[in-house]
């Protein structure tokens, strides 16, 4: 694609009709479906709904035809960016590619169709499944129980959190402090504040990982967990872990592994053997459920022995009789962290994954991921025309794990173009950027993770677009700071969408045609600030 | 960013790149983040202020800037007492962008120990401990 022709060519036609939301198409009384004439009785209002409950007013919904709700919603698809269409290196999200096959497992009447309030007894397949599922995430973390209601990442890290308090409390121990450090996910520190502790943050050393001296100094009888990711933020395998987690256990705490990079590892290392108590999952990372929409989620949680007496309900046994149930509550539990027992499609999905590939295949697919990540980084160091490695070098180390960080610090003051420029104008290349941006302390940085379902292609392609990139900048650099070009909607005023963004549609109720009663018209513009 | 990298001479300055404006009576400084501060946070869309009579403590946050990269704290280069914060900061966060030593400044504090700005950065050590 090239951005220089779309400077001056005519807009896409996506841009023309951008600000059109489904409540400004259609026309009053027209319809998608129209139900059959009534042939029983009408029966009079009050006697079906008391008129306090009913509405005086129509409610504002959009009148359009079948053809106008396809349209609509397959354009706003194309707007989006998604892995379906490109390349989507975010770091530390791992956006692999999410088989299809695990849709048509889950979309099996068997598991699509079952209700939460189903009896066990006539849901042993399904309990069955999680019970096999909860078995395989043992294994790969090296813990043994496994609680698979959490319904995210983030709400798996607050569980885990608070097993963390609930142990210690156990104990008659008040322990304040959770130790996180400057690499981490911003969840880890937000988590602790939720779970009402305290976060302490520990420097990171010239290696990339953490910083013994400034552990041992802040580790004390007031720290109640460590949370770490390992591999980390960085890419970087941290191979002081076992002293780490002498450090952390000989002052009481606990270690908790955030399961964000476990695709680096998979039946390579196992957390539970690092001194790993408390590990949460993503399926949507490492195991293949889709990402976004915002849910459903997933995020497992595997436990040791000691923390175990504190998870929530919901572990699903096997009876002597083979049959299988959902456990009771122990005494000890820090109780429900939602309505039934997590998002039930998303562990049929992961369960897939975890049968097809077997355990050599997620060694596999961890050691590919490496590899393509290793490969991409090579690439882009070697690339000498330009030199990309002067403009973005590695933030940290030689090699890396399933992600590499590079600080786009030289290319800003060499080029006086910023790491969100290259990163929008990677977008007129046909690929999602890098994460930009994080972790924070690698100045102006960009964070990649190719993942193992991309080809040697895909990461020629990339690493030629960033070079093409630098070149451009190096005769033009207005050319990144205006980018993208070939997008519906080109830079966004990020400050205004955080300070006021529109969040909801005011739809304006229309006029219906003479005879149909209410008609209300109010019209509230802009949205509400947060 | 608007506005070119500058480090005025008249200020102290604190390693987390907060800088201290202090009274010719030594009794008051006015407080806020420095360019560098400003520049690595990108455009800042929230300011939390902290309250008027508040205590705040030398190398602990006494305040919360959001940008859109991120949230972070902002830490007192030096301990007193708030007596007086820019409202308008909360209202148009944007000019500790455009203007870090001017118009957005912070807070202004009753310092309890005025002997603290013995450890602060002049501008010239703090421009080189900011390398490069």
């Amino acid at each position: 694609m090239s951005a220089v022709s779309t400077l001056t060519g005519s807009q896409p036609p996506l841009q023309r009709e951008r600000a059109v939301t489904i409540f400004q198409k259609g026309a009053p009384g027209r319809r998608a479906f129209r139900s059959p004439e009534l042939d029983v009785p009408a029966g009079e209002g009050d006697e079906l709904l008391p008129s306090r409950l009913r509405r005086s007013k129509p409610p504002a919904l959009p009148e359009v035809s079948e053809p106008e709700i396809v349209r609509h919603y397959v354009g706003l698809s194309k707007r989006n960016f998604d892995l379906d269409s490109g390349f989507y290196p975010l770091g530390s999200c791992t956006m692999k590619h999410n088989p299809r096959l695990h849709e048509r497992a889950a979309a099996l009447p068997g598991h699509a169709r079952l209700h939460p309030l189903q009896d066990a007894e006539r849901a042993q397949g399904a309990l069955e499944l999680m019970f096999n599922l909860q078995r395989a995430l043992a294994e790969i973390s090296g813990l043994e129980h496994v609680c698979l209601a959490p319904s995210a990442g983030s709400h798996g890290e607050l569980a885990g959190v608070l097993l963390t308090r609930a142990y210690h409390e156990s104990r008659d121990e008040v322990r304040r402090k959770v130790l996180t450090p400057d690499t981490a996910h911003g969840t880890n520190p937000a988590t602790v504040t939720m779970a009402g502790l305290e976060v302490v943050k520990l420097a990171t050393n010239d290696a990339g990982g953490v910083d013994l001296d400034d552990l041992r100094e802040k580790a004390d009888s007031d720290v109640a967990c460590l949370m770490l990711t390992n591999p980390n933020t960085l890419g970087l395998f941290d191979p002081n872990i076992e002293e780490i987690a002498q450090i952390v256990h000989g002052v009481g705490a606990t270690l908790y592994y955030d399961g964000a990079n476990l695709n680096a590892v998979m039946g390579l290392s196992r957390p539970g053997d690092m001194g790993f108590d408390i590990v949460h999952f993503n399926l949507h990372k490492s195991f293949t459920q889709p990402h976004g929409g915002g849910g459903p989620g997933a995020g497992p949680i595997a436990v040791s022995e000691r923390i175990a007496p504190f998870l929530p309900p919901g572990q699903v046994v096997r009876g002597e009789d083979g049959t299988f149930a959902f456990a009771p509550a122990a005494p000890s539990s820090i109780g429900r962290l939602r309505g039934f027992n997590g998002n039930y499609g998303c562990f049929v999905r992961a369960y897939a994954y975890i049968c097809s590939l077997g355990g050599d295949g997620l060694r596999d697919a961890s050691e590919t991921a490496v590899l393509n990540a290793n490969y991409l980084l090579a690439r882009l160091q070697q690339t000498v025309e330009p030199d990309v490695r002067s403009y973005l070098p590695l933030a940290y180390g030689q090699l890396c794990m399933h992600e590499f960080v590079l600080s786009g610090g030289p290319m800003r003051r060499a080029l006086a173009i910023k790491t969100v420029d290259l990163a929008k104008r990677l977008l007129d290349f046909g690929f999602h950027p890098p994460t930009v941006y994080f972790p924070l302390l690698v100045e102006e940085a960009l964070m990649v993770e190719p993942t193992e379902t991309e080809t040697k292609e895909t990461l020629d392609a990339f690493a030629d677009a960033v070079a093409a990139i630098i070149a451009e900048a190096l005769k033009d650099p207005q050319i990144a700071r205006d980018a993208p070009y070939s997008t519906p909607v080109r830079r966004l005023d990020e400050v205004a969408a955080a300070k006021r963004p529109v969040v909801r549609e005011r739809p304006v109720v229309r006029e219906r045609p003479a005879g149909n009663g209410h008609a209300a018209g109010h019209k509230h513009p802009g949205g509400h600030r947060r | 960013m608007t506005v070119e990298a500058s480090y005025p001479e008249d200020l102290l300055y604190h390693p987390e790149h907060d800088w201290a404006r202090i009274d010719a009576g030594l009794e008051e400084a006015t407080l806020g983040i420095t360019w560098y501060a400003q520049d690595a946070l990108g455009e800042v869309v929230f300011f939390e202020l902290p309250a008027v009579g508040s205590a705040v403590r030398k190398d602990e946050p006494y305040a919360e800037v959001e940008s859109v990269k991120a949230v972070s704290d902002v830490i007192a280069p030096l301990s007193g007492e708030i007596i007086e914060v820019n409202g308008s900061v909360e209202q148009d966060p944007h000019v500790i962008n455009t203007d870090p030593y001017g118009e957005g400044w912070l807070v202004r504090v009753r310092l309890s120990d005025p002997g603290e700005r013995e450890a602060l950065m002049d501008a010239g050590a703090y421009v080189a401990s900011l390398g490069s």
